[in-house]
């Protein structure tokens, strides 16, 4: 830290028990690149500027969104005006739509969260007939891509009669291999095999075990699973769109996909603020639950792309 | 001598255990992921015929399949796609990544944290937000043409629209292809990099030596994702088709021809043989990149 304090001090002087304690990092604060910044500056621009495009036009009514610049504030303040009007707009079906997805969320990332957490954590702990057999099933079932499935499971909903109810966009939503696969790989060197011996010896039963032991050493790596499952159906789009016909079961992706359709068919009504405004309100929950839990999802990234 | 049965049938007990762990999880498996490859399958060995209702056409549907321009057309986007934007990407994934853990980058978090953003954003949103971007009527691209007096090609345009989808896909996965590779440069321990430099390694050679060995198992990874996401690209074209309905069409993507194909033509023998025909195709290019990706770190 004292490094860090006073750069002044010549390296020389430091002792020799110091400069080990100094780490990579902190040598490298004192030879910033400037070229770098510029550079990680520019994608950092890309990254944030149609972030900030929506922030911008969120603010402005429908006849400013035409005649001010894009990327700049214009016109009278209308951001409360438009939030007020995405959330009454056709007898606030947006508020409805906000449900039906936080529905889908909660059941069916949860679902899929607890599900593949049991079943990562069967495999990794229990030896039992056919074990391998289906770490292989699911370990392929990983590359099985979830849009490559979405009309074959329309075809195969729409003969149960399945089709536009919430389950057809849950029950889906429910399976998570690279969940599992997570979990089998985190309960590996989470949960220690003699620590669950001892729970055995003592009496403890397998589920207890699971929920009060298991459970808490595994919850990072649950976390990361949650997080995932969470932006997959808070951002799912191609299964609600070919499972639902009726705007109520809708969730906020396709419902704002149809409000922006709105202005291309005949007759219907142009509502660009409200489908601005809407994308808005639609990109912060997420958000903020990324920036929260950051911490988890990195070790997730980690855990899964390194240990291939 | 005597706890010798009871931990017997305490074995077999835990092994019943592991399939209860298992068993909810495989039920809905079975139900939501094999139930529908199959009954896919099953049906894309059908036809609906005129004269004589659902009938047997052993690979005919295949067969057709083979031999569709409008199929053909559309594998052939998403090829040039995985040809273009893919190594775009993940060049500036990769890049940034090294930037990231070069410890030479002053506020690294912030511009760690705000390149991942895009990733949190629904492709819906994503893909409406562009379009507004790219779109004639209050567009910036149309408006920095009246303002400069240049002549900027249209986004959406026959020979720029892929490149402008090209562009969405970017924005939004550079930043989770960053945090894979910039994960995996983190779990490089210290220590290589103390003995590389008492060794006279140079930042070059450190690169090539340490860092990009490092990397391998991660671009496998992100490659694999990318393939999977190119191959299968459904969400950003079908938003944008209402804005370009003559430069995207319905069969812009094999997934979106499979999707009017059941929707708007009820053909849904041949919807399901198009998605056999993908889903095997993914699923050969992302093993075929993963067996070659172990093959070479063995």
């Amino acid at each position: 830290m004292t490094a860090t304090t006073t750069p002044a001090r010549p390296a020389r002087e430091a002792s020799a028990a110091h400069a080990a304690r100094v780490t990579r990092r902190q040598r490298g604060r004192n030879r910033h690149s400037l070229i770098l910044s510029l550079l990680m500056t520019v994608m950092l621009l890309y990254a944030l500027l149609p972030l900030l495009w929506l922030v911008v036009n969120s603010t402005k009514t429908p006849g400013a969104l035409f005649s001010t610049f894009g990327l700049w504030f214009g016109g009278p303040f209308a951001l409360w005006s438009n939030i007020h009007q995405v959330l009454t707009y056709d007898n606030g079906i947006f508020v409805r739509w906000l449900a039906n997805t936080l529905l889908y969320v909660v059941v069916g990332a949860g679902g899929a969260t607890f599900l593949a957490t049991l079943a990562g954590y069967g495999l990794a702990k229990f030896d039992f007939p056919g074990r391998r057999a289906v770490f292989f099933v699911v370990l392929a079932a990983v590359a099985v891509p979830g849009t490559a499935l979405a009309v074959p499971t329309f075809l195969l909903f729409s003969d149960l009669h399945l089709t536009n109810t919430p389950w057809s966009v849950i029950i889906p939503s429910l399976v998570s291999p690279f969940g599992l696969y997570l979990i089998w790989v985190y309960a590996q060197d989470a949960v220690p095999g003699e620590l669950l011996e001892a729970a055995r010896i003592d009496g403890a039963g397998e589920v207890r075990t699971f929920f009060q032991i298991s459970l808490r050493l595994l919850t990072p790596g649950v976390v990361t699973v949650l997080l995932f499952t969470v932006v997959a159906t808070w951002n799912n789009y191609f299964l609600p769109l070919i499972m639902l016909s009726t705007p109520q079961w809708y969730p906020l992706t396709v419902g704002l996909n149809d409000w922006d359709q709105q202005s291309f068919t005949a007759g219907g009504q142009a509502i660009y603020n409200l489908v601005i405004t809407g994308s808005l309100l639609t990109v912060i929950p997420i958000m903020i639950a990324f920036l929260v839990m950051q911490r988890y999802w990195r070790s997730g990234l980690a855990a899964g792309s390194v240990k291939q | 001598m005597a706890d010798i049965p009871l931990a017997a049938r305490r074995a077999h007990r835990r092994r019943l255990t592991g399939w209860g762990f298992v068993g909810p999880f495989l039920v809905v498996f079975a139900f939501a992921l094999v139930a529908p490859i199959g009954y896919a399958i099953y049906l894309s060995l059908f036809r609906e015929q005129l004269i004589g209702g659902n009938s047997f056409v052993w690979f005919d549907n295949y067969r057709q399949a083979l031999t569709d321009p409008q199929f053909w057309a559309s594998v052939r986007r998403v090829a040039i796609f995985l040809a273009v934007q893919v190594p775009i990407m993940l060049s500036l994934a990769l890049l940034a990544a090294l930037g990231l853990d070069s410890a030479r980058l002053r506020w690294a978090p912030l511009y760690r944290l705000s390149i991942f953003l895009p990733y949190a954003v629904p492709a819906v949103v994503a893909s409406l937000m562009w379009g507004f971007v790219y779109g004639a009527q209050f567009g910036l691209v149309s408006r920095l043409r009246s303002a400069l007096h240049v002549d900027l090609p249209d986004p959406l345009s026959g020979s720029w629209v892929l490149a402008s989808i090209g562009n969405v896909v970017t924005w939004e996965f550079v930043g989770y292809n960053m945090l894979i590779c910039y994960a995996a440069l983190r779990s490089v321990p210290g220590d290589l990099y103390e003995a590389a430099e008492i060794d006279g390694a140079g930042g070059l050679r450190i690169a090539r030596s340490i860092k990009l060995p490092a990397l391998r198992p991660a671009l496998v990874v992100a490659l694999v994702f990318s393939i999977i996401g190119s191959l299968q690209l459904f969400n950003e074209p079908n938003v944008l088709h209402w804005l370009a309905p003559n430069t995207i069409p319905p069969n812009f993507t094999p997934n979106m021809y499979a999707y009017n194909l059941s929707f708007s033509g009820q053909e849904y023998n041949y919807s399901a043989t198009i998605a056999v025909v993908m889903g095997v195709l993914t699923m050969l290019a992302a093993g075929g990149v993963q067996w070659y990706g172990r093959r070479r770190m063995a």
